[in-house]
């Protein structure tokens, strides 16, 4: 990968002469990004070799490839590793690398804060997958109901691994959103108001402020089940008064919000690509940043739509099951919004352009089927069956996944400098839209039909066998498709076409700089005047209008980035070590991790240049 | 992180950190809230004794909110001295400040002592495992915030601390407000309203 000379950037000798060190040390939020974007394209492997595993030992009945209590670890971190290793981080790899370039910036606010969330992300993710080496994988499920997950019922290591594993991994989501609500908030160029800012830009404002607000109530859980394992409390203790629903309340009023965590920057994405290959601006631009603000606040409103089969009264689901009817508005107005801009619209069916589109269908259709969950006595016979399975396979693979691989192909030539294959794009797009169809659709079905989830077998009699055989088919289509995407990636990086500036004639600031980008990004930074900045910049060179005056002589050597340092790489280091000492209760190992990281923080705060 | 040619340009006119912190406050009540609800949820439903209203002091515990509330007054006298380039006043204020987080905190310790000899613990039952776990994070964020006030104090010794920087303590007074304001709603909800 290309990098250019930096200017005027302090750095050591070491940093200079030691590639892996520059890596280990750097606060640049481009090559920070490329760390979150290896990173998770590796844990998706392993998820999905994970998804393999459930697929085989399904294919047929009574199977006997994977054994219960194996099946359980799988299938565990199987949704465990794809919510938090993959999709969060992907979709981080993305807000890294593009959200200072779309508001005119040479960094984040917190370039260290920066690097700290990624490395405790490293951590945290090498933390809770080494627990597979020992055979102690999380069993209890992504969502780890109370009392399954006490001491009594869960005596081993597994339920350690994901208490730990996972506020590592809050830590991290926390800094990074900080530090972007932060950036976007406060770093704009001048005359980039909030109504100017990109479409993406804005879904990553409002889903920082949902990490924010929602990752403490996981934390909370969290350690109050710490707290029953390792201290003997009585949160979740039904003898002493304790309520395991509590459980339930806590981790969904994390949990639905997560999920809007998850799909609002594949809506951001979405608004970005579809404009630029329909070759018109945004359907509705206020229209999307409002219904984005109204997903956001009824997302913690709906929390208990997960939880219509624990009696909690008549009364409160009924609420709920309106709040969650509710959501599927401003929902809706963003799928027709989407629609509006393709309308008309001058297309070119690029393979970003393809997973953009089939974006909004797939997502279209979880949407559906998750509005029929809205509904309590529909979700009587759906809950805990193949056919929530299958919404949510719709909404995260098919919407969340569909659109990163979108982001993948579109913003690939500005990461990397290269084009990617497209001929072998679209060959793996529609790869990728059929096995994800063949695997997923079929599972409503099997819902309909009764088909428990979670289970690690079934009988012949149950008449499950055919669609279970059709879904394992599609699902190793799947896998021959990611590796398709892989391959392209990397044939692409090591040997693509050598990307120019602006490949697309797209709309947003971050096209208007070299693929990729110097250390300092923009040699002056814009002066903007409407939305789609870049996009009426190129309008009025085309008029033959002056370019948009800027404020800042041409001066390289006057820009301060800010130099690498060691600390957070440390301070992370320390937690992640605070954090697997308490998994295996050796207290000297958690002191040694707590005294770092008190060490790094002063280092932090005393750290010159910063 | 300041870039030269910008002069500190904010999109807002605020510094970065003023407002990571006000967002990370946001977060912290999030947290605090989830603790304060697991109590308030789990109130009547102690299945064994000591119940709130065998060992709860208000008399006592008002003077230590009294104490924090007394804390504040002095972290906002420590920042007008120190906005006035006074500092030497600001670091009276601040160690003051520090002390009174520090007399919370023992009081803190000999209600719990006083408690534990009563029979309430984490394990007893449902009010010992809600009251000691929500107090005892809200008195983990009052320790931090007292050894950040006083490296504060230190920095000042260094001559680090100074009218122009005066935003440095602004901030740690954002946040020693935050954690006394939690206090409040904590004795509210635990001590005062009744069982």
């Amino acid at each position: 990968m290309a990098q250019t000379a930096l200017p005027v950037q302090r750095s050591t000798p070491l940093y200079e002469r030691s590639k892996l060190w520059s890596w280990i040390t750097t606060v640049d939020h481009k090559r920070i990004g490329i760390l979150y974007f290896v990173t998770s394209l590796c844990f998706f492997l392993v998820g999905g070799a994970l998804a393999l595993m459930i697929r085989t030992q399904l294919a047929v009945p009574n199977n006997t490839f994977l054994s219960g209590d194996t099946y359980n670890q799988v299938f565990t971190m199987h949704g465990t590793i794809m919510i938090f290793l993959v999709v969060m981080p992907l979709n981080s790899a993305f807000f890294n690398y593009f959200i200072p370039l779309q508001i005119g910036a040479r960094d984040v606010a917190f370039p260290r804060l920066n690097a700290f969330s990624y490395w405790m992300y490293l951590f945290g993710a090498l933390l809770m997958t080494s627990s597979f080496l020992i055979r102690e994988a999380p069993n209890t499920g992504w969502f780890a109901y109370a009392n399954l997950t006490n001491d009594l019922y869960s005596p081993g290591r597994n339920v350690d691994f994901y208490m730990m594993g996972l506020q590592v991994l809050g830590i991290s989501s926390i800094g990074s959103a900080l530090n972007f609500f932060v950036t976007i908030v406060n770093m704009r160029a001048p005359g980039m108001r909030m109504m100017r800012i990109p479409l993406f830009t804005w879904m990553v404002l409002i889903t920082s402020v949902l990490m924010l607000l929602a990752f403490p109530s996981l934390t909370v859980g969290l350690i109050l089940l710490m707290f029953d394992r390792y201290f003997g409390t009585n949160f979740f203790a039904v003898g002493a008064g304790g309520d395991p629903v509590l459980w339930q309340h806590l981790f969904w009023i994390f949990g639905h919000p997560e999920v809007y965590i998850l799909i609002l920057p594949a809506f951001g994405i979405a608004s970005e690509i579809l404009p630029v290959f329909a070759r018109k601006p945004l359907f509705g631009y206020p229209f999307m940043v409002y219904s984005g603000i109204s997903i956001g606040i009824l997302a913690f409103g709906v929390w208990a739509h997960h939880m219509f089969a624990t009696g909690l009264g008549t009364v409160p689901i009924s609420v709920f099951a309106t709040t969650t009817m509710l959501i599927a508005i401003p929902t809706g107005v963003k799928v027709f919004n989407w629609l509006g801009t393709l309308w008309g619209g001058s297309i070119t069916l690029t393979t970003s352009m393809l997973y953009g589109i089939g974006f909004v269908a797939m997502f279209t259709i979880g949407g559906i089927s998750g509005v029929m969950h809205a509904s309590v006595p529909i979700d009587y016979w759906q809950t805990d069956t193949y056919f929530v399975v299958a919404h949510f396979h719709y909404v995260l693979f098919g919407g969340a996944i569909f659109a990163a691989f979108g982001a993948i192909y579109y913003w690939f030539p500005k990461m990397f400098g290269r084009m990617m294959n497209e001929r072998l794009g679209k060959i793996q797009f529609w790869l990728t839209l059929i096995g994800f169809n063949v695997t997923f659709f079929p599972m409503h079905l099997l819902g309909i039909d009764g088909m428990p989830r979670r289970i690690f077998t079934y009988s012949d009699a149950a008449g499950w066998a055919t669609w279970n055989l059709v879904e394992t088919i599609g699902a190793f289509t799947l896998g021959v498709s990611v590796l398709l995407l892989l391959f392209n990636m990397l044939s692409s990086a090591r040997a693509g076409q050598l990307a120019p500036n602006d490949p697309w004639d797209a709309r947003t600031l971050e096209w208007a700089i070299p693929s990729p980008p110097p250390a300092h990004n923009f040699d002056r930074i814009p002066v903007v005047h409407s939305r789609d900045a870049f996009w009426e910049e190129k309008q009025r060179k085309d008029a033959g209008e002056p370019p948009i005056h800027d404020r800042h002589p041409f001066n390289l050597g006057s820009i301060h980035m800010p130099p690498p340092s060691i600390v957070p790489i440390v301070a992370a280091l320390g937690l992640a070590l605070a954090a697997t000492g308490m998994i295996f209760l050796v207290w000297p190992v958690t002191i040694l991790g707590g005294a770092l990281v008190i060490i790094s923080l002063f280092g932090w705060s005393l750290e010159p240049n910063f | 992180m300041q870039h030269a040619e910008e002069h500190h340009r904010t999109a807002t006119g605020l510094s970065h950190n003023k407002i990571m912190m006000w967002a990370f406050l946001a977060s912290d009540c999030m947290f605090f809230g989830s603790l304060i609800m697991t109590f308030m949820i789990y109130r009547d439903r102690s299945v064994n004794g000591p119940f709130p209203q065998d060992v709860l002091n208000i008399p006592y515990t008002s003077v230590s909110a009294a104490v924090l509330l007394l804390s504040s007054l002095m972290m906002v006298l420590a920042l007008a001295a120190i906005q006035r380039g006074k500092v030497r006043e600001f670091r009276v204020w601040l160690i003051a400040t520090a002390a009174m987080g520090c007399l919370f905190l023992g009081g803190q310790f000999f209600e719990f002592s006083d408690f534990y000899h009563k029979g309430l613990t984490l394990k007893s039952n449902l009010f010992g495992s809600s009251f000691f776990v929500l107090t005892g994070f809200h008195g983990t964020h009052v320790g931090i915030g007292i050894i950040w006030l006083l490296s504060l104090v230190v920095m000042s010794f260094r001559g680090d601390i100074t009218k122009e920087n005066a935003e440095k303590v602004e901030i740690a007074g954002l946040y020693w407000h935050f954690v006394d304001i939690v206090w409040i709603i904590i004795f509210t909800f635990v001590y005062l309203i009744p069982y």
